[in-house]
């Protein structure tokens, strides 16, 4: 299963867990089982259907640019960095 | 001096990657001949010009333009009410979003002006000076409000507030109270505590930068003509056209298919010419005037006090070291000043901080914090340097500490492929330990330093480089010529380093590419020239340009000789088909007789854009009366990956050097108690020249990036990285104090020097 890291101002809703395995063929599919065991994640994460701004996914080492479409394979490691765009609000 | 240390195993391979070609546009901007965005002059065109804010903070009751509008000569005048209403809302912008109410506000301020210089009205006349005449009879009403300038004092809970509705974001849990921390953020890895518990020797500090600007040599300036049927054209100075098309179209609700955006050639940018300023203004001008076009360009002191400079910036960092100098555990608060609008760099500042180092146990604070200065833009790796700025001091101390060479101290933790950086990825192949090395093993590291007051500073940097999206067209003439179309602004050499991958593709020398830089209607959609982003990503669409052209033209020999496609070979530029051959340029004469015309075009956007690194050496001589600071040699060391076009690396390496020392010991945004800026000009905003400058030697370590093609990483924005904390590493060996304020001026250098005399 994809492995999840969970960013520290979240931890708090898993439990203290760092990281996860989570089930999910997609970034979507792994955020929508996250919040199924950890309710209110997914609000943290996401601003409606799209990912906040101020956050970018990273499989694998590189950010994604199909953000939450992007396919997952079961040794995939997802990370929620926070964005490096700079100076624009 | 420029030396090339590759370990790129097909560095022989290249016929054109790698050389110094003649620059395609080296004749034009030589000659004056290039057109900036000054330059344009179109029939019956008046001039504009903005009213600004005197106040750094202060609540807008009233603006009566009545005066203006019956001034003689003039034809339009604008404010917020002109523009749309639009919600607080995110629109993606290519590499980033932007807050539509945030971007429309700063254009021109509706409710509140949120600094000195913010824009409030605009008036288009028959010429400038009666615009601006015009514009000093606006009658603005204030209620001026007590302005917040440091960024610690507007992080308190009694500090005025600028925006009434703020309240901190961490994401998405918002805060109880209004603040002027718009976010707070954190990364987090391992046991920080227990970390330090192990630790033999800790360090601890606290490091302040001042604001700063980009000091790019073109002011910003628009021109637009908006026609009856409602389409629109702009002239501008941008760093990508696409960008101002959208930002205008989302701040004056237009759709994007009735603007048009021509890019200017460009004076420089260096993150600062992403955001727009003028373009609604005159557009909006351009339309109340009759459909007449309006130029609009900023003076200096317009640009230095409401254009985006970057973040001045408190940071404190403790790190600990193990008794074999291995990196135990670090700790980071950044708090960045965002100006009149959420946006510092601290995201970035958090990623960059411990990023060159293997580092097990560490935590990360981030704030973007609102103050009553302009709203800061992007700036060469924005957030970077403040951030590189304490921990390569740090860790200076802490080698120093424990009796190790820094540079031996960095090869010991430096992050090498494998390793996982503090925000969580793992890095892909990078450099940093053998950029390390070649400065370790320079010519200027093995001299020895001698004579008093002399000093040797090094530090490293890191930058993670963007891919981005690009596209790019060509069609190939019959002289055998190639026009390449792309939507890149050229800001540093780009045509031609783009146009070089072409070349190397299609096996025809640089020269046989005829590079434009494309407007909004010409090209697909491409990102603008940031993020070190050009000429990897353009490139890449280059790249990929040429596989389709190089197939089609095998198809179109196949033609000619009358035989199957796969008895084509194509070697270095010819196409061969048993014992006969021919040219590139002999294929492209014959198009008419085997289909007509050959063109191709193609989109990317890449992921692995591969990081940056690299570690800079300085020599100092500090003169103990008056505090000056001589720099008296200095060597950039950098990973460039496959360096396309050696020159303008060193280029972009020796201009990176050159900011990082105007940042590190002269620039500073000066306002008074009251938020004015008292310095908004060059002779008191004092950037370097080059009577401050030696020749600057730079090492190319060339350790080509996977993810690319050629191997390309982006060098454009680390060589600013480490120019600060290299150079106060400097000073303290020369001195024996440790500068933590930015810029370390004569005076804070003398002051520094006093309190060691006690």
């Amino acid at each position: 299963m994809p492995i999840v890291w969970i960013p520290s101002l979240l931890r708090d809703l898993t439990n203290g867990q760092k990281s996860l395995s989570i089930k999910g063929d997609t970034v979507r599919q792994v955020i929508e089982n996250l919040e199924r065991e950890y309710p209110g994640i997914k609000e943290r994460l996401c601003d409606g259907d799209h990912m906040r701004p101020s956050i970018s996914i990273v499989v694998d080492g590189h950010t994604s640019t199909l953000k939450l479409r992007h396919r997952l394979h079961e040794s995939s490691e997802v990370h929620f960095v926070i964005s490096i765009s700079g100076g624009k609000s | 001096m420029t030396t090339n240390l590759s370990v790129d195993e097909k560095k022989d391979v290249y016929g054109v990657i790698g050389k110094n070609p003649l620059r395609h546009d080296g004749t034009d901007k030589v000659t004056g001949r290039a057109q900036y965005g000054a330059d344009i002059r179109l029939p019956g065109m008046l001039y504009g010009a903005m009213l600004r804010s005197p106040h750094a903070h202060a609540r807008i009751l009233s603006i009566d333009t009545s005066k203006a509008e019956a001034y003689s000569g003039v034809r339009a005048v604008v404010t917020a009410k002109d523009l749309p209403d639009v919600e607080s809302k995110i629109a993606e912008l290519g590499e980033g979003t932007i807050n539509l109410l945030h971007q429309s506000n700063n254009v021109m301020a509706k409710d509140k002006v949120l600094y000195f210089g913010h824009a409030i009205a605009g008036v288009a006349a028959i010429n400038a000076h009666v615009a601006e005449e015009a514009a000093a009879l606006i009658k603005v009403e204030y209620e001026v409000l007590p302005p917040v300038l440091d960024v610690r004092k507007a992080m308190q809970h009694d500090s005025p507030i600028l925006l009434d509705g703020m309240r901190t974001d961490e994401l998405g849990k918002k805060g109880d109270y209004p603040s002027n921390i718009a976010a707070h953020y954190q990364a987090q890895v391992g046991d920080v505590e227990k970390g330090f518990q192990d630790a033999a020797v800790i360090v601890e500090r606290e490091f302040f930068t001042s604001m700063v600007h980009q000091g790019y040599i073109e002011p910003q300036n628009a021109t637009a003509q908006h026609n009856p049927d409602g389409q629109i054209t702009i002239w501008c100075s941008t760093q990508g056209a696409f960008g101002v098309r959208e930002q205008v179209a989302e701040i004056l609700q237009i759709p994007i298919s009735k603007i048009r955006v021509i890019p200017m050639e460009i004076g420089g940018g260096f993150g600062g010419k992403i955001g727009v300023y003028l373009e609604p203004v005159v557009v909006l001008l351009s339309r109340k005037s009759g459909h007449r076009p309006v130029k609009m360009t900023m003076s200096r002191s317009d640009v230095l006090a409401a254009t985006g400079p970057t973040s001045g910036s408190y940071v404190k960092v403790k790190m600990g070291a193990d008794a074999n100098g291995m990196i135990a555990a670090a700790q980071a608060m950044l708090a960045y000043e965002a100006g009149a609008y959420p946006g510092s760099p601290v995201g970035a500042g958090m990623g960059v901080i411990f990023a060159p180092y293997r580092i097990e146990n560490a935590l990360i604070d981030g704030y973007d914090v609102l103050v009553n200065k302009p709203r800061t833009a992007a700036y060469r790796a924005p957030g970077g340097t403040n951030a590189a700025f304490a921990c390569e001091s740090v860790i200076d101390e802490l080698s120093e500490k424990l009796g190790m060479d820094p540079f031996d101290f960095r090869l010991l933790n430096g992050a090498k492929e494998g390793d996982r950086r503090v925000d969580g990825p793992v890095y892909d192949r990078i450099g940093f330990l053998e950029t390390l090395e070649a400065a370790k093993n320079s010519p200027h590291y093995r001299a020895q330093l001698e004579g008093p007051n002399r000093g040797r500073g090094v530090a490293g940097g890191f930058w993670f480089n963007y891919g981005g999206k690009s596209s790019a067209s060509v069609s190939v003439n019959s002289d055998g010529t190639v026009s390449l179309l792309t939507g890149s602004v050229d800001i540093g050499g780009t045509r031609t380093s783009v146009a070089m991958q072409l070349a190397e593709g299609l096996g025809i020398p640089a020269e046989s590419i005829r590079p434009v830089v494309a407007d909004t209607d010409s090209v697909g959609y491409t990102e603008g020239t940031y993020g070190s982003r050009t000429t990897f990503a353009t490139g890449w669409a280059v790249y990929e340009v040429g596989k389709q052209l190089k197939e089609k033209l095998l198809e179109r020999a196949a033609t000619i000789w009358e035989t199957e496609l796969d008895q084509i070979r194509f070697e270095h530029g010819i196409f061969l088909f048993d014992d006969k051959q021919m040219t590139f340029a002999e294929l492209a004469s014959r198009l008419d007789e085997t289909g007509g015309p050959v063109v191709a075009s193609a989109a990317v956007r890449p992921e692995q854009s591969g990081p940056a690194f690299a570690a800079h050496i300085v020599d100092v001589e500090v003169d103990p009366e008056t505090g000056k600071v001589q720099i008296l040699r200095y060597t950039a060391v950098q990973d460039a990956g496959k360096a396309i076009y050696p020159d303008y690396v060193e280029s972009q390496m020796q201009g990176g050097v050159a900011q990082g020392v105007g940042w590190a010991l002269n620039e500073e945004y000066l306002y008074d108690d009251q938020g004015r800026l008292v310095n908004s000009s060059l002779l008191d905003y004092r950037m370097p020249v080059a009577l401050d400058l030696p020749m600057i030697d730079t090492i190319l370590v060339e350790v080509p990036n996977p993810g690319h093609p050629y191997g390309v990483r982006g060098v454009g924005e680390v060589p600013i990285i480490p120019p600060p904390a290299a150079l106060v590493n400097a000073i303290y060996r020369a001195m024996g104090v440790r500068m933590n304020i930015l810029p370390a001026t004569p005076a804070r250098v003398v002051a520094e020097l006093n309190k060691q005399k006690g």
